[in-house]
């Protein structure tokens, strides 16, 4: 039987679940909206703001003083090629741990994880230090490396729940049918496993865009992000309201863009497993 | 046989993968500890020796200690609690039929694209600033004084800055397991006489037993190392100071690496201690 | 942005055919005030005339601190030129981290800046930073207010006085507040004003065996003064108040005095960014009539770190930056009331710039701060809002953290003070001082 569901009861529902979104997405509109305000009016009271009048001058004033898409495209290759490499090395790991279980795994597992709790500002000089000998500092390969390493733990995590959903019963059919290792993990698992595989690199791609400790400290003028981007609009002398805003869109929209188009992906990817 | 065989190439094949990532994550580890049993003071011509557990007890004696353990906790306790309560909320609104459904969606998730600093920036400076902050205007406009979100409630505040961040990890994911439901069950419930409520407490709870473990671990991990948010907002200030923060404050603003770094073990330990406590209590609902 | 790459690429290929030194590419780390923003949309007149090319790294105050601290530490070398202030210059020029600065050219003339400053910026008599501006602190007012509260500034006033104006001048109905200070916790910060405050007191951080000071009466004295004061004629909120909220807060009309750095006086008079430009005037800091002074000396600077390859272009790099024709090319562009103030003698001589309405006083309160004799007893320490020792940033920060709660009334002045008494012994201790 199917249910039904009253049109009064579903006005209700909509109106209650989009005054709710609304609510929760109202701080991003309100930074938007000052985006387009002068700074002085960006302070005035929130009618006001309303009200007055709209420009684009934030954004060129902002691109003016620090150069928008140099910060963006390091974003763009250190978060892709951080998660990728990540996944490069993860896969054979959660594979493995998926697929040939020790009585380990699961301790390996939950060890793993418990290394991304231990602070970064620990590790700042050392690291430091090992990157200039290394030659790594101000570069993109460098942040790529450093932010591999600690997503790696949340990437390895996700693709074993992920692995673990594919039914064994498959593999033991395909290698009856004596398939090689090879053609095991090239024509029967690799289709399967793809969906997992694509939110894990959505989710770590998220990740590594917001991260702001490394990006910050280990780059200078080359390699900086747009991490380091905003760390130059927080708190000038006088107004700032509107230029930090502008900057703040800058900032977030690529990424909040990418999300938008590609949650429905990233939604199966978050289940962490938690979904039997 | 061909299975034994094939397990044990599986097994060689992927041996190196998790060697390497094993090495690669242990780096970080034994940084820590070897810098942990030192005297490494940056301004002071950095590496001066090794000094035995004197950083451990230092570290611990600090009368800020025990104030950012507790600070930590609550930070992590109130952000639990308010995603998770308010996450089951929403994930069961989100799960009735309404039009536009993936636009509101959309609205929700959105915070967790949002960069910590930013994050951090935007509450702090637009929303709860005393004079020109949206909160301020409001309270203005209805005639009552202004609140001092960051400073006379510094707690609740950057809970709820974090918990806007994390709300829409944990909605996705318990609205994922509640899709997973079993409607016919529900319907058979209701068609018994069970009231929504009862239907809740003995159907969709359970249900969602196992995803609220996985929102409360992979959070846990998340927020016992939040930095950003309190750096832009109060700068560890009016009691925000968590053990992270303290260990960044010993490292950059101290200049004393040694005993940071010994605060980086206490660090592990306390995190260790969480997810001891999660998995006895709620792990069960983990293993398959 | 390309464009101007290309612009200053050509622009470089024609010095260097000119037979210039070959052009090099600097990176410099800075801090996102007003006049450093203004600095980087000149740059292209230090390219035109020597073909280096720069690279800027804007930061906001405290990751700034951060980010050069770990550089230079570790010799990163990741930045040719740091900005940094006079607290670090003299602690990293005694550890050989910052190349001297003793050989800069004749038309540079060295001599002119001002002797505050360069001592400040030394160690040893070797200059390690030159000044791109220096600041003291003094009081900015509203003679507006001032004059309907029937009270007449004096030059010189004494915290008496202040705090009486203070109250007379408050009017919470109008949304004015008799005085605007800093309460935001950070040494730099809220920590600075209440260090420099507590000297007029009699106060000090150490005493000459380095043990703190926060247990006695001048400290409770000043502490005290200060959240009473702040309580009556504060701004709500004033906890969280830095520099930037209250010029923010003057500019809007909402303060009828503000004792702040000297450098916000081109602020609060620009028509432009204030509200009450017209009515502004200035006094010296306070005083408690036991001979010294509440205000404070600081400089934003320019230093070379030793681990950079290129040292001469830097060299030519801060002698534009800290010129006097980069003050005259900011003069001939946005006026001269907009000039970095406060590192050059010949400055406050230039007939344009004196007729400035504070900069007067901006000198005045200069010449009358010295690091050398901050506190009234003894101190084994130099600089007035701060101690130049390694540890004092991690010490004021969290005793600044204390205050705050204070300020904010989450422990009272007594609990702040003992606490602050325990964090800076602590430290002390782990430091090996005691």
């Amino acid at each position: 039987m199917a249910r039904t569901v009253t049109t009064h009861r579903k006005i209700l529902t909509t109106l209650l679940a989009w005054a709710v979104g609304l609510l929760i997405f109202f701080p991003i509109f309100w930074i938007i909206v000052l985006s387009f305000k002068s700074e002085g009016d960006a302070i005035k009271t929130p009618i006001q703001v309303l009200l007055s009048a709209w420009s684009f001058d934030n954004y060129a004033t902002v691109q003016e003083r620090s150069d928008y898409f140099k910060h963006f495209s390091n974003s763009v290759l250190i978060s892709l090629g951080s998660t990728f490499l990540g996944i490069l090395i993860a896969v054979p790991a959660a594979w493995s741990m998926a697929f040939v279980p020790s009585k380990r795994t699961r301790g390996i597992l939950m060890w793993m994880l418990s290394t991304k709790m231990l602070p970064a500002v620990g590790v700042l000089y050392p690291i430091y230090i090992g990157f200039i000998r290394l030659g790594l500092l101000d570069t993109r390969l460098g942040l790529v490396l450093i932010l591999m390493l600690i997503n790696l733990p949340i990437i390895v995590w996700m693709l074993y729940t992920y692995f673990k959903e594919i039914p064994v019963e498959i593999l033991e059919a395909a290698r009856m049918d004596g398939a090689r290792l090879r053609e095991e993990l090239l024509y029967v698992l690799t289709p399967m496993a793809i969906p997992g595989i694509a939110s894990t690199i959505l989710l770590n791609v998220i990740l590594a865009w917001n991260e702001a400790f490394w990006t910050l400290n280990l780059t200078a003028a080359k390699a900086a992000p747009l991490t380091a981007f905003i760390a130059s609009y927080s708190s000038p002398e006088g107004l700032f309201y509107a230029k930090l805003s502008a900057a703040s869109v800058m900032a977030i929209a690529p990424i909040l863009i990418m999300g938008w188009f590609s949650q429905k992906q990233l939604v199966r990817g978050l289940t962490f497993g938690a979904v039997k | 046989m061909a299975t034994q065989h094939s397990r044990s190439a599986a097994r060689l094949m992927m041996a190196p993968a998790v060697i390497l990532l094993l090495g690669w994550m242990l780096l970080p580890l034994t940084m820590t500890l070897v810098l942990s049993f030192k005297k490494y003071l940056p301004l002071r011509g950095g590496d001066l020796g090794w000094v035995g557990f004197d950083n451990y007890v230092r570290f611990v004696s600090s009368s800020a200690f025990w104030p950012a353990v507790t600070t930590t906790l609550i930070v992590v306790g109130g952000v639990l609690i308010i995603t998770v309560a308010l996450g089951v909320l929403l994930a069961l609104l989100l799960d009735q039929p309404m039009w536009g459904q993936g636009i509101v969606r959309i609205l929700v998730i959105a915070p967790f694209f949002v960069m910590p600093t930013v994050s951090g920036l935007v509450w702090k400076n637009m929303f709860m600033d005393p004079v020109n902050g949206f909160f301020a205007h409001l309270s203005k406009a209805f005639g009552a004084e202004p609140i001092q979100w960051l400073s006379q409630a510094s707690l609740p505040s950057l809970i709820m800055i974090i918990s806007w961040q994390w709300l829409p990890f944990a909605t996705l994911i318990l609205l994922t397991a509640i899709q997973s439901l079993d409607s016919e069950q529900v319907e058979a419930a209701e068609m018994d006489g069970a009231g929504a409520i009862s239907r809740f407490r003995f159907i969709v709870l359970p249900h969602l037993a196992r995803a609220m473990t996985v929102v409360v671990l992979i959070q846990t991990i998340f927020l016992l190392s939040v930095f950003a948010e309190i750096f832009v907002t109060t700068a560890g200030a009016f009691g925000t100071k968590t053990l992270t923060y303290l260990i960044f404050q010993r490292v950059l603003e101290s200049q004393n690496v040694g005993l940071g770094s010994a605060g980086g073990v206490y660090a592990i330990i306390l995190a260790n201690l969480v997810a001891l406590f999660l998995m006895r209590v709620v792990g069960k609902n983990l293993d398959a | 942005m390309k464009l101007r790459n290309a612009l200053c690429a050509a622009t470089a290929v024609s010095v260097m055919a000119a037979g210039a030194a070959h052009a090099e590419n600097l990176v410099i780390a800075t801090v996102n005030n007003g006049d450093m923003i203004r600095m980087q949309g000149l740059t292209d007149d230090f390219t035109a005339k020597t073909g280096h090319t720069v690279e800027w790294v804007t930061l906001e105050e405290n990751v700034l601190r951060q980010r050069v601290t770990t550089d230079i530490t570790t010799k990163g070398g990741a930045f040719d030129i740091m900005t940094i202030g006079m607290y670090e210059t003299p602690i990293w020029g005694a550890n050989g981290w910052l190349v001297p600065l003793d050989d800069l050219s004749d038309g540079y003339n060295v001599a002119d800046i001002l002797p505050a400053m360069a001592g400040g910026l030394s160690h040893d008599g070797t200059l390690f930073a030159a000044p791109f501006y220096g600041e003291s602190s003094m009081i900015m007012y509203r003679t507006d207010l001032m004059a309907a509260a029937g009270l007449e500034m004096p030059t010189a006033p004494s915290w008496s006085f202040i705090a009486k104006a203070a109250r007379e001048m408050t009017d919470r109905d109008n949304e004015i507040n008799g005085i605007c200070l800093r309460g935001k916790a950070g040494w730099g910060e809220g920590g600075a004003f209440i260090t420099a405050m507590s000297n007029s007191f009699g106060a000090r951080w150490f005493d000459e065996d380095w043990n703190a000071q926060f247990d006695t009466r001048e400290w409770s004295d000043t502490l005290n003064f200060f959240v009473n004061m702040m309580g009556d004629a504060g701004p709500a909120g004033y906890a969280t108040n830095g520099f930037n909220e209250n010029l923010s807060l003057f500019q809007q009309g909402k303060c009828g005095m503000w004792i702040d750095a000297t450098v916000a006086a081109s602020f609060v008079t620009n028509p432009n960014d204030s509200l009450v430009a017209d009515t502004v005037s200035f006094a010296l800091a306070p005083d408690n009539g036991m001979g010294v002074r509440s205000n404070w000396l600081w400089a934003w600077a320019l230093a070379i770190p030793a681990g950079t390859q290129k040292k001469m272009a830097a060299k030519q790099f801060i002698e534009w930056a800290t010129s006097n024709g980069y003050i005259e090319l900011v003069a001939e562009k946005e006026g001269w009331a907009n000039v970095p103030p406060g590192a050059r003698t010949s400055l406050y001589q230039n007939p344009n710039y004196t007729s400035v309405p504070f900069a007067q006083m901006t000198l005045d309160s200069i010449l009358s701060a010295d690091p050398n004799n901050s506190t009234v007893d003894p101190s084994p320490y130099v600089g007035i809002q701060f101690a130049a020792i390694p540890e004092f940033a991690g010490i004021a920060t969290e005793v600044s953290q204390e205050f705050s709660a204070a300020y904010a009334g989450q422990q009272t002045v007594a609990e702040a003070l003992a606490k602050a008494q325990d964090i800076t012994n602590e430290a002390m201790e782990a430091a090996g001082y005691r």
